[in-house]
């Protein structure tokens, strides 16, 4: 079986389903003959063609405005947004149609979008190339939210992505989009959307975590000797699959939330207020959180002050298990 | 019944040509002074980049734009300007930073990762650097509708890419500088490339193109904005035509926008391999329409370079950029910096986060 990155898995899932199926295309900024700034396109501009690998216009409102129209209209586009930052030029047309078209329809029409886009911090990249945005996603009614962490998820969350008639922000963390490789089946296959798995059994202690921090957190359940750790990767924020996690929080009885995103209203908070809300008499310990701060996201020569780091993730555990 | 309505033309402004020769008719009136300034800030320019690249590949700074071939719109447009204008840059001008009085050392703080690199000096109305394209035209519209609201003399000058004349807030920024006739002025840096899509069309009817319109100066026609393409190699046309463009606005005869077309030399950033988009021919002929040879030309002409002041501006630079870099070198970032000024006073959420991460 082939061994591939994060990046890689991306634009094996986008060739696999561009060749079983005409009406997908990718549209987005130097996604052509550049193959995209981080290369998720890299060959397939040449191996598709102009008409369906579409280098646009500098306008992300106009990239996802327009994909709108073409989901409406038949096609399943896959938007690329160049840095997680430049989403909000897009918000717009994100909140105000694509995730809306079914509901106002009642059906009629439907928008089987993706916009897919790196995000996150830890590459010494300039402002807006480094932001957590998932939350503003999460509460839009209407829009699924998938955020893989490893190869194999990639590729199988990403064909389901496409496959799937609701519009989907798939966010790709590029702090590691190179930094594993991992087997990835040459055949198309999904991933169901809304499912997280285990990563890790433990039995005193669960880690959640999407994304980056679910290497962190493995980093740290590998170190430790005198907890044993569970860790859950997410992996769909948008719908979010509790089950599985108040499965292990109700073995373990104790909980802690990790991302990079900003405290307030992060996912964290909505995970912890699921779990009290379905297993308060089951747990030791209050569901913690280790997240980026309530600040802007800083210029990188602060970013390691900021992302969660294997060390606050260690304090964190030691309270909750001392509590 | 059919009738035109309307009708509109680009005025294209070249002084110096290619080879130096000023067409005398429009050649401005600057001191000799003047002239040798203008030819120090391109140097110095020029010196700062090929510094912040170097630092770059060692991993001192961050991803480095660099501005290689666009010294003269840089510099012409930022010198059209006095002390009280505003000046709205985008993330390419680091000359226009200099010129408003920024040290070079909090320049490359910037590029080397630090928000400390952006609290500019108070007696400049130089704004901060602006990633997300196109929306500084709006803040440079809206300094400028002040302006007028408060009957103060000052003028904006905005820089933008040619892509950024894509954005939505581009044209939003135009129509509002039509609208309230504010004293506004829109600079186009024209350098035939966003990243590695190109300003011009090359299928017929189909994409991979920034636009179809035949110049970038003729998008404010549409909002009724004095509309002018310069070459923008040519320091002496670009400083010109935004001098004009800036004593008008302050005047009160409102907005203009000027397009000035150059080329980019470099790779769009550090991050960029332009090898695999840019064709190696049109890149060859551009670099010999390279703006500093072009300049230096017209004040050989006019007697103004020796090669002894050539000697001493390349000095003088490096030794601005040398200092630069040692000061840079010393900076170190506050961690709590990062928590105290989100807002005028930590709010209580804050200050517990704080007290955390201590
Ligand atoms: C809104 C937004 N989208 C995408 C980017 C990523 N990006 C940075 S510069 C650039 C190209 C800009 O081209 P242009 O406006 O012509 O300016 P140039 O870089 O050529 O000077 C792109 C796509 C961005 N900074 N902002
Ligand atoms: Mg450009």
């Amino acid at each position: 079986m082939p061994k591939l990155n994060i990046v890689e898995s991306v634009r094996d899932a986008l060739d696999c389903e561009m060749k079983k199926d005409k009406s997908v295309i990718v549209i987005g900024e130097d996604v052509g003959l550049n193959g995209g700034v981080f290369r998720a396109t890299d060959g397939l501009y040449k191996k598709y063609g102009n008409k369906r690998v579409i280098d646009t216009p500098l306008a992300e409102s106009g990239i996802v405005g327009s994909a709108i129209g073409m989901a409406i209209a038949g096609l399943k586009p896959v938007a690329e947004i160049q840095f997680d930052g430049f989403t909000y030029p897009a918000l717009d047309q994100i909140f105000s149609h694509a995730a809306r078209i079914r509901n106002r329809t009642r059906g009629r029409y439907t928008c089987p979008l993706v916009v897919r886009f790196p995000y996150g911090g830890g590459i010494r990249a300039l402002e807006h190339h480094n932001e957590s945005p998932e939350t503003y996603f999460a509460h839009t009614p209407g829009l699924k939210v998938v955020i893989p962490s490893n190869p194999y998820d990639t590729k199988g969350l990403l064909i389901a992505a496409i496959r799937d008639p609701d519009p989907v922000i798939f966010m790709e963390p590029k702090r590691i989009y190179r930094a594993v490789k991992g087997e990835v089946p040459s055949k198309p296959y999904t991933v169901e959307i809304g499912k997280a798995k285990i990563v890790k059994e433990g039995t005193d202690l669960t880690l959640i975590a999407w994304g980056a921090m679910v290497r962190e957190c493995m980093k740290v359940a590998e170190s430790l000797d005198n907890v044993n750790v569970e860790v859950i990767d997410v992996r769909t924020i948008k719908p979010c699959d509790y089950e599985t996690i108040f499965k292990s929080v109700q073995k373990t009885s104790r909980a802690i939330v990790v991302h990079e995103a900003p405290l307030t209203l992060g996912f964290g908070a909505e995970i912890a207020a699921q779990i009290q809300e379905r297993c308060l008499l089951q747990m030791n310990a209050p569901v913690l959180r280790v997240t980026g701060y309530d600040v802007p996201f800083p210029y990188f020569k602060l970013e390691n002050e900021y992302l969660p780091s294997e060390e606050r993730i260690i304090n964190a555990i030691e309270m909750v298990m001392n509590y | 019944m059919k009738k035109t309505v309307a009708k509109f033309e680009i005025q294209y402004v070249q002084i110096l040509n290619e080879k130096g020769e000023v067409d005398k008719k429009l050649e401005p009136k600057l001191s000799v002074k003047q002239l040798k300034e203008i030819y120090k800030w391109m140097v110095l320019e020029r010196t700062f980049d090929n510094t912040a690249l170097m630092l770059q590949r060692e991993g001192r700074i961050g991803t480095f734009a660099q501005s290689l071939g666009e010294e003269a719109t840089h510099v012409g447009a930022t010198f059209a300007t006095e002390k009280v204008d505003w000046v709205f840059p985008d993330y390419r001008e680091h000359i226009a930073f200099m010129m408003k009085g920024v040290a070079i050392k909090d320049l490359l703080t910037h590029w080397g990762g630090s928000e400390d690199g952006m609290k500019l000096p108070k007696n400049t109305n130089m704004f901060s650097v602006c990633i997300p394209v196109g929306t500084q035209t709006l803040h440079g519209v809206g300094a400028a509708i002040a302006a007028k609201l408060q009957k103060k003399k000052f003028a904006s000058l905005t820089f933008v890419g040619d892509a950024s004349t894509s954005t939505g807030d581009f044209h939003e920024g135009l129509n509002f500088a039509g609208v309230f006739q504010a004293p506004a002025v829109v600079v186009i840096r024209n350098n035939q490339w966003a990243i590695s899509v190109p300003r011009t069309c090359q299928h017929a009817d189909w994409g991979g193109c920034q636009t179809r319109a035949e110049t970038l100066a003729q998008k404010g026609i549409g909002y009724n904005i004095n509309s002018v393409q310069v070459d923008g190699n040519d320091v002496l046309a670009v400083y010109s035509v935004v001098k004009q463009a800036i004593d008008n606005a302050k005047k009160g005869k409102g907005p203009t926008l000027v397009e000035c077309v150059t080329y980019r030399l470099g790779p769009h950033t550090t991050a960029d391999d332009p090898t695999r988009y840019v064709d190696s021919k049109t890149l060859k002929q551009w670099e010999k329409k390279e703006p500093l040879t072009r300049f230096k030309l017209y004040l050989k002409k006019k007697k103004i370079w020796t090669e002894q002041f050539e000697k001493q501006v390349r000095k003088e630079a490096k030794q601005l950029v040398d200092k630069g870099v040692a000061e840079f070198e010393k900076h170190k970032p506050k961690p709590t910096d990062m928590f105290d000024y989100v807002y005028e006073k930590l709010t209580p959420n804050l200050k517990a986060q704080r007290l955390e991460w201590e």
